[in-house]
């Protein structure tokens, strides 16, 4: 019992330093990513390459001053980027990381915990997220940070929707809401139990999947919640220092959970091509498979940013007609089209 | 352990739904029927109905709380512009509510041979395949009744959005 509550918590702790780091420095990868893209250096002066860059943008974080508004509602001013970082850290809770690993006869599964209902853990996670935006844009007594909150939440609301609908699709074809089951279904190998990445069976689903993550995380082309050009800093312009920070940070955190989960369900996980051909230790093969599934995130991760820097900001009509009118439809059309499949 | 869950739990619920009721801030009150829904989302992990559990803060929590919040914000409701209400609504509220109330408990009160036929398979009760299973078989009618009521309503919704375009 203590071994396993050790090995718990020894879990948590490594997933909570890597979802900060990832996080930390997907700021410096994106300020790096949109130079690359905009023929520029970036930051280049705090280390080789810029690489202590997140160290010294979290330091200046810390060290302003910390400025709470006379009007605003105290309380709720503090608790709103509380709720915005506590929830983007909750949701790599049932995230499945890798296979397992044994050892000394002990197995040791590299997931916090496999609900059954893993996939509506994560939804429910990201529908209490808006609150953080909600509670600090209203808290903040200003009239810009009030429309970013709302913007934020009319936002969620309508994508979240769509999301679900396109989810349905793939529980569908796989019939559990297990992330691990569902990653597990998609190992294979040459010998007779070929099977592929969801994403092959669930195009449509995942495209859906892919630009209302966008629209949940708040990234460009779906980010008029901060829309620097209309509302000032958006649902933050009222804060400053560290409060600040774990908005911004949250964002990334959120990004890296997102990077995760799409990989987790679309493209297979921690499993990798003739994982189960090439005659290696089960050990070994689980840590190929976690370093691969990182590998997937980055690359969803750099799919963000590039994205960002490339694609301009919708405007607000055009957000909630392709989210309702376009989104919603095909994700339906998608669920019968998938069941019509499955019953054939 | 599970008893002093419940116990702090139950405080919690009915402590935030007073809260509900005092707050003079609508904002206030929202926060709190959220944080009442999230003590009731709590009893249902300690049943072990995780589905419901998850189901429960999907769509109270994180949909129709945020809409109420966003109504609220939106309207920027605040002390001064709070309408003047004579008592004797306020007292036939009371009596509305209350009778919904005994309504409520009445027609649980019929429940219990049913949940003791269906805890038989305690261990599963949160399980996902369990609950479809009874909800496509013994709770069918019911159930498609429940979601042709809210088509209805999405139905209505529709109308009266598009009614006020035309004038």
């Amino acid at each position: 019992m203590i071994s396993f509550i050790l090995y718990k918590a020894i879990l948590v702790v490594v997933i909570f330093g890597i979802t900060l780091f990832v996080a930390a420095y997907s700021t410096y990868a994106e300020r790096k990513v949109a130079a690359f893209l905009q023929d520029r250096i970036g930051p280049d002066r705090a280390g080789p390459f810029g690489i202590l860059q997140p160290l010294a943008d979290g330091l200046k974080f810390i060290m302003k001053e910390e400025i709470i508004p006379n009007v605003s509602n105290q309380g709720l001013f503090v608790l709103g980027p509380s709720i915005a970082m506590l929830t983007a850290l909750m949701a790599g809770v049932v995230i499945p990381w890798g296979g397992s690993l044994t050892i000394g006869g002990e197995s040791y599964t590299l997931q916090i915990i496999d609900l059954n209902v893993g996939i509506l853990y994560i939804f429910a996670v990201v529908s209490i997220g808006v609150y953080g935006i909600m509670i600090g844009g209203w808290a903040s007594n200003n009239k810009f940070s009030l429309l970013g909150a709302i913007r934020a939440s009319a936002q969620m609301i309508s994508y979240e929707i769509a999301m679900g609908l396109s989810i349905i699709a793939l529980v569908m074809l796989t019939g559990t809401l297990s992330l691990r089951e569902i990653s597990q279904m998609q190992a294979g190998g040459l010998n007779g139990d070929w099977t592929f990445w969801n994403v092959v069976y669930q195009p449509v689903g995942f495209i859906i999947f892919l630009i209302c993550a966008f629209a949940e995380c708040n990234r460009t082309p779906f980010d008029l919640p901060e829309c620097e050009t209309e509302l000032v800093g958006g649902y933050h312009t009222e804060y400053s220092s560290m409060k600040l920070g774990f908005y911004l940070f949250a964002e990334y955190i959120n990004m890296f959970v997102s990077s995760a989960v799409i990989a987790t369900l679309y493209f297979g996980g921690y499993n990798f091509p003739f994982m189960n051909d090439l005659g290696l230790d089960q050990n070994l093969i689980t840590i190929i498979g976690t370093i691969v599934l990182f590998l997937k995130i980055g690359f969803f991760i750099f799919f963000f940013m590039w994205i960002r820097w490339t694609i301009p900001r919708f405007r607000y009509d055009q957000l909630m007609n392709l989210g309702w009118k376009v989104l919603i439809p095909v994700a339906v059309l998608n669920i019968f089209i998938s069941g019509l499949i499955a019953v054939l | 352990m599970t008893l002093n869950l419940f116990y702090f739990l139950s405080f919690v619920a009915v402590f935030s739904a007073l809260m509900v009721v005092f707050s003079k801030n609508p904002v206030y009150s929202a926060l709190y029927l959220i944080v009442t829904l999230f003590a009731i989302a709590g009893h249902y992990i300690l049943m072990k109905a995780e589905f419901l559990f998850v189901v429960h803060i999907i769509v109270y929590a994180g949909a129709i709380m945020v809409l109420f919040l966003y109504v609220i914000m939106l309207l920027n409701l605040n002390k001064d512009s709070e309408p003047h209400k004579s008592s004797i609504l306020k007292f036939a509220a009371a009596i509305c509510a209350g009778l919904l109330l005994i309504v409520l408990v009445g027609s649980l009160k019929g429940t219990e041979i049913l949940v003791r036929a269906e805890t038989n398979t305690a261990a599963t009760i949160g399980d996902v395949k369990s609950l479809g299973k009874v909800l496509f078989t013994d709770f069918l009618l019911p159930f498609e009744i429940a979601s042709v009521l809210l088509l209805a309503a999405m139905v209505g919704v529709v109308m009266l959005g598009k009614s006020e375009k035309e004038h």
